[in-house]
């Protein structure tokens, strides 16, 4: 340090070696700390133990909706995942084992945990473990495509009576539903003669499409197309007629049917309960 | 002669016809005016990338918004990053670069003036070639022109199933060319500082803003070469049936993200350094004292090079690495944190006692410090990997490369803008419409950026065109557009200042500042040979040695 003969100058300054240390090392302190926080915090997550009576899910995801398969419970389903409740006295966690259909996409439920991306080629894996009953939302989390903003996703912690009435339900095929409406039968032959089985699945029947979500219990899920549109039968029909309308870019073609295809299809779709 | 040759200057142009001048321009090699041709050139792309951020804002101002298609926001996202980046922040700190380190040693141009107007001019192809493909390119699903995979253009959304037509070509080429442009002009500013110093400038006696720049050169050197390759190898899979990212051909989507982000996270720091370096000459000139801490700057300055090769992981925390890669990825990108904190302690230090003139480039300096150390906070919550487990990809890490990038960067360089001035055009810009710029500008800022992290921490993903409005996020994404107006009305101002100040400014002397770093010893503008005798330094501060000849720096260093 100086003072400058020259009045209009402050004094001048070049540093201190000791003020220079007590900043660099209380940093690397903090640092270091911080590391080893994060570091246990990493190994608890990552490196959990798996509990016997966990849930695996299978999440697959497409462009741009979700597809959730629970091997071992026979139940196929899409963007709406149900999952039983968790406790810490006997926790039933859901493992996810994440995969892709096609590009990059990322599960993010913010209320249940951080978000884990599901890549083509590659094998990922998250748990939850939710002491909540109730309705979770969520979304995609990696730019996966035009569409990427209406992938919407729905996660339902139900109570374990309520997820295994659930897994019943959805573990029946749909020939077990009678199709009682003439209607509904007459949309069931369209389904069956056109291109709509080439994409969907629906159990019991001809149709075994990978493309798109499965159908076979379409009615039991709260929305359709991803999250863009709720499920009604005014809904499901403009879905089938100009998918644009609902979700502009979607993969789900134009099915450019009659007037009176299209309520009867809307008919069949109404009876996969 | 020397005053005729400057086309920029207002008075003696009679002469010479507009299309003389232009090719004067075009074929120049003097790197004074390259440097003016990037800030130019960075400036119109500038508007473009304001233009696209703005549409974009507008369609999220309100849920369910109807502004554009789904198609159109995904190719402005796209544009406005890789357009940022590539061909605003790079250009413009290159012509900061190119103009100043030249001055600022005592050289007379930079070592390869040829190879130097080769790297502006295939940079300026590289933003062509990309801005084409509004013309030539067609984007998902046949529909569009410009490209719409995202800045960091994951695979396999770029292969020739997802990416079809030649949108994706246009990016790839586009940024392949200008990076061959960076690469050479890095180069240069290596080579110039390493052999073109006048005698006396021991590398310890460089000015900061030429120790950061040294290093700024060499993460260019090292980070722009795996970009080149990863693009090469893109088009390789794209048109010779290569399967590097082809995933349905058992390609890597992975191996795409190393290579992007071992590029894209030095990226950063070749960004940020430049404008620590503007802000290290700023400081101490306005603040009457000297840089505090010198030589451990230029050691952080060193050590932020080094780290910042080491962290590019932590952009993939979500990618299902092993336990044990993410750790190390989090205790390299928190180590950056240490020199970095010791840069903004160093700056507080040379305030600290100083006599504080706050002019506009003051402000700007004082905000970017406060708002470069926001960015770095959410810097180190988003280090830490379970924290970007929940907010990576969200609206969070928007707000915070914003912060860093805007709040930081851009501040420096308004910083910058009115601190040379007056050197480059010789006139003062004014100072009322400098503080209106900066006043606005900031609220602006702050208005757009601070609500930002609102809608990430409620759960809102980037990169969506829309949103419901049942999730709690529609009121702060109306204040985030909101706040664009003031910053657009800012950006105005400045560039009215840099017209109006152009014709009517106060004629500003060698050295309006009474600064002490070489260029300002020089006349404003300075004659294309820079100086007509070779200066002679013996200290750090060669200007205040003259000034105080009672009292020079050399009898202290």
């Amino acid at each position: 340090m100086r003072r400058s003969d020259d009045h209009r100058e402050p004094p001048q300054v070049y540093g201190s070696n000791q003020i220079e240390l007590a900043w660099t090392v209380i940093p690397v302190l903090i640092v270091v700390m911080l590391f080893l926080a994060t570091a246990r915090v990493i190994a608890q997550v990552q490196d959990a133990d798996r509990s016997p009576d966990s849930i695996d899910v299978t999440a697959i995801g497409h462009q741009f909706w979700w597809e959730f398969r629970y091997p071992g419970l026979g139940v196929v389903t899409a963007n709406e995942l149900h999952i039983p409740v968790s406790d810490s006295v006997s926790p039933t966690p859901t493992f996810l084992k994440l995969l892709s259909a096609d590009t990059d996409h990322s599960f993010w439920v913010p209320r249940l945990a951080g978000k884990t991306d599901l890549i083509p080629n590659r094998v990922n894996q998250m748990w939850i473990d939710p002491h909540h009953t109730g309705l979770y939302l969520g979304q995609c989390a990696q730019y996966c495509g035009t569409q990427h903003a209406l992938m919407l996703l729905r996660v339902y912690v139900d109570s374990r009576s309520d997820f295994d009435a659930w897994v019943r339900s959805q573990s029946r095929s749909a020939v077990a539903v009678a199709l009682t409406n003439a209607d509904a039968a007459k949309g069931r032959e369209i389904f069956e003669a056109t291109s709509c089985i080439n994409c969907h699945t629906v159990r019991g029947t001809v149709a075994d499409g990978r493309f798109g979500p499965d159908l076979t219990h379409l009615m039991s899920r709260e929305e359709i197309a991803a999250g863009a549109a709720t499920n009604t039968p005014a809904n499901l029909k403009l879905w089938i007629e100009d998918p644009d309308a609902i979700k502009p870019g979607s993969l789900m073609p134009a099915m450019r049917l009659t007037e009176q295809d299209l309520n009867s299809l809307t008919a069949y779709m109404e009876t996969l309960r | 002669m020397a005053s005729e040759t400057l086309a920029i200057a207002p008075t003696g142009l009679s002469t010479r016809s507009l299309a003389e001048r232009l090719h004067e321009w075009a074929v120049t090699v003097d790197h004074k005016r390259l440097g003016i041709l990037y800030i130019g050139y960075a400036l119109v792309f500038l508007v473009i990338g304001g233009v696209e951020a703005t549409i974009m804002r507008v369609q999220l101002a309100v849920p369910n918004n109807h502004f554009v298609s789904p198609q159109v926001f995904n190719r402005m996202f796209t544009m406005h990053g890789t357009t940022m980046i590539f061909f605003v922040a790079m250009p413009i700190l290159f012509g900061f670069s190119n103009y100043t380190v030249p001055l600022m040693i005592g050289a007379r141009d930079m070592a390869f003036p040829r190879l130097n107007a080769w790297g502006f001019w295939m940079s300026a192809l590289g933003g062509i070639i990309l801005y084409f493909s509004f013309i030539g390119g067609f984007g998902l699903y046949g529909a569009g022109s410009a490209p719409d995979v995202g800045w960091f253009a994951y695979a396999p959304l770029t292969s020739p199933a997802f990416s079809v037509g030649h949108s994706t070509d246009y990016w790839i080429v586009g940024l392949l060319v200008s990076g061959f442009g960076s690469i050479a002009t890095a180069l240069n500013v290596m080579t110039t500082i390493l052999c073109m110093r006048c005698p006396g400038m021991k590398l310890g006696r460089m000015p900061l803003f030429v120790w950061m720049n040294t290093v700024m050169a060499g993460l260019v050197l090292v980070a722009i070469g795996p970009l080149t390759a990863a693009q090469l190898m893109l088009l390789i899979d794209r048109y010779l049936g290569g399967h590097f990212f082809d995933t349905q051909a058992g390609g890597s989507a992975v191996i795409w993200m190393h290579f992007f982000w071992i590029f894209g996270h030095p990226e950063v720091y070749i960004l940020v350094l430049p404008a620590f370096a503007i802000v290290s000459e700023v400081i101490p000139v306005f603040s009457r004292k000297p840089i505090f801490g010198y030589s451990i700057m230029v050691a952080a300055t060193v050590s932020i090079g080094f780290i910042s090769l080491g962290v590019w992981a932590h952009h993939m925390f979500t990618v299902g690495m092993t336990s044990y890669a993410n750790a190390f990825f989090v205790a390299s990108t928190a180590a950056i944190a240490v020199p970095t904190g010791i840069k903004i302690f160093n700056w507080v230090g040379t305030m600290w006692g100083g006599k504080i003139i706050y002019k506009t480039p003051m402000l700007f300096c004082v905000a970017f410090l406060c708002q470069f150390l926001i960015a770095g906070l959410t810097g180190i919550m988003l280090a830490t990997a379970p924290f970007d487990w929940q907010l990576g990809n969200s609206y969070f890490v928007v707000a915070h490369f914003h912060y860093v990038i805007l709040g930081g960067i851009v501040m420096a360089v308004f910083a910058g803008s009115y601190y040379w001035y007056p050197k480059v055009l010789g006139k003062m810009m004014n100072e009322t419409l400098g503080k209106w710029h900066f006043w606005l500008f900031v609220i602006g800022f702050h208005l757009t950026f601070d609500f930002m992290h609102v809608p990430g921490l409620l759960g809102m993903p980037r990169r969506v065109y829309t949103y419901e409005a049942s999730r709690g996020w529609e009121i702060w994404n109306l204040i985030v557009s909101i706040g664009v107006i003031f910053q657009i009305i800012g950006i105005l101002l400045w560039v009215a200042d840099v017209i109006w100040s152009y014709y009517k400014g106060e004629i500003a002397g060698n050295d309006p500042w009474d600064a002490w770093t070489l260029e300002w010893h020089t006349t404003s503008p300075p004659p294309e040979y820079n100086y007509a005798e070779i200066p002679v330094i013996r200290s750090r501060r060669p200007l205040w040695d003259l000034k105080h000849p009672e009292d020079p720096d050399w009898k202290y260093e």
